[in-house]
């Protein structure tokens, strides 16, 4: 695929509907030069995260220039952070998880990556929504 | 790198300016700031963008500094580009805004 050379963004919420929700926007103002994936809720329908849903979308979004993590709540975070532990050594250093909120952090994060933009710099802008 | 590239640039290459006026129904809001940013990041040329002749100055590349810029329907958009391929990027940039960013 032509997108593949960007870096992957990742939307994890405790609402599948707000993480799809958050997809759905970015596909929209973005547009498709950026591999995405979304997971949210439990197993069983329910609300939170958990790490192979992390782990699958990870793997979905994969780009060789690394992916960015949104997320939004506690648990999203430390899941995360887990499923970033849990990846081969060679994918672990070109992953992050970034401190911004989910949906405005997930546009602007593929914003600056649609534009060929590095990890680093995709990180810092939507970083910059708490800055 | 690019910035380096950037801040060279506007040292060799003399600043370009121009301005207009804001089209579409909701100004720059959240969808414009983002085709803007993409746009503007197709040039190598620093490209910036203020709501008055004398600035203050934001950088165009920078989806958050676009959106905090709030520009309503009916603002003059003024621009600042140097580089190598400013002629290119502020005529792009121009036409973005006079097509109402493809919604008007």
């Amino acid at each position: 695929m032509s997108n593949s050379g960007n870096v992957g963004i990742v939307i994890v919420s405790h609402s599948a509907k707000i993480a799809e929700g958050a997809a759905d926007m970015v596909r929209q103002m973005v547009g498709n030069a950026v591999p995405l994936a979304w997971t949210g809720g439990d197993p069983e329908g329910g609300l939170g995260t958990n790490v192979a849903g992390i782990l699958e979308a990870i793997e979905l979004a994969w780009s060789p220039a690394g992916v960015a993590i949104l997320v939004d709540l506690g648990g999203a975070e430390t899941n995360s952070e887990m499923a970033v532990e849990m990846l081969p050594e060679e994918r672990r250093a070109r992953v992050v998880v970034c401190n911004a909120p989910v949906v405005e952090g997930a546009v602007i994060a593929a914003t600056e990556s649609s534009g060929g933009s590095p990890l680093s710099a995709v990180q810092r802008s939507a970083e910059e929504f708490y800055a | 790198m690019h910035d380096v590239n950037a801040s060279r640039a506007s040292k060799t290459y003399p600043h370009l300016t121009a301005s207009a006026v804001l089209v579409n129904p909701v100004g720059l809001h959240a969808r414009p700031s983002v085709k803007l940013t993409q746009c503007a990041k197709g040039f190598a040329a620093r490209i910036e963008l203020a709501l008055a002749p004398e600035g203050p100055w934001t950088d165009a590349k920078s989806p958050v500094k676009v959106m905090r810029v709030k520009a309503p329907q009916g603002a003059t958009l003024h621009f600042r580009v140097s580089g190598s391929d400013g002629e290119a990027a502020l005529a792009a940039m121009l036409a973005l805004v006079h097509d109402g960013f493809g919604e008007a």
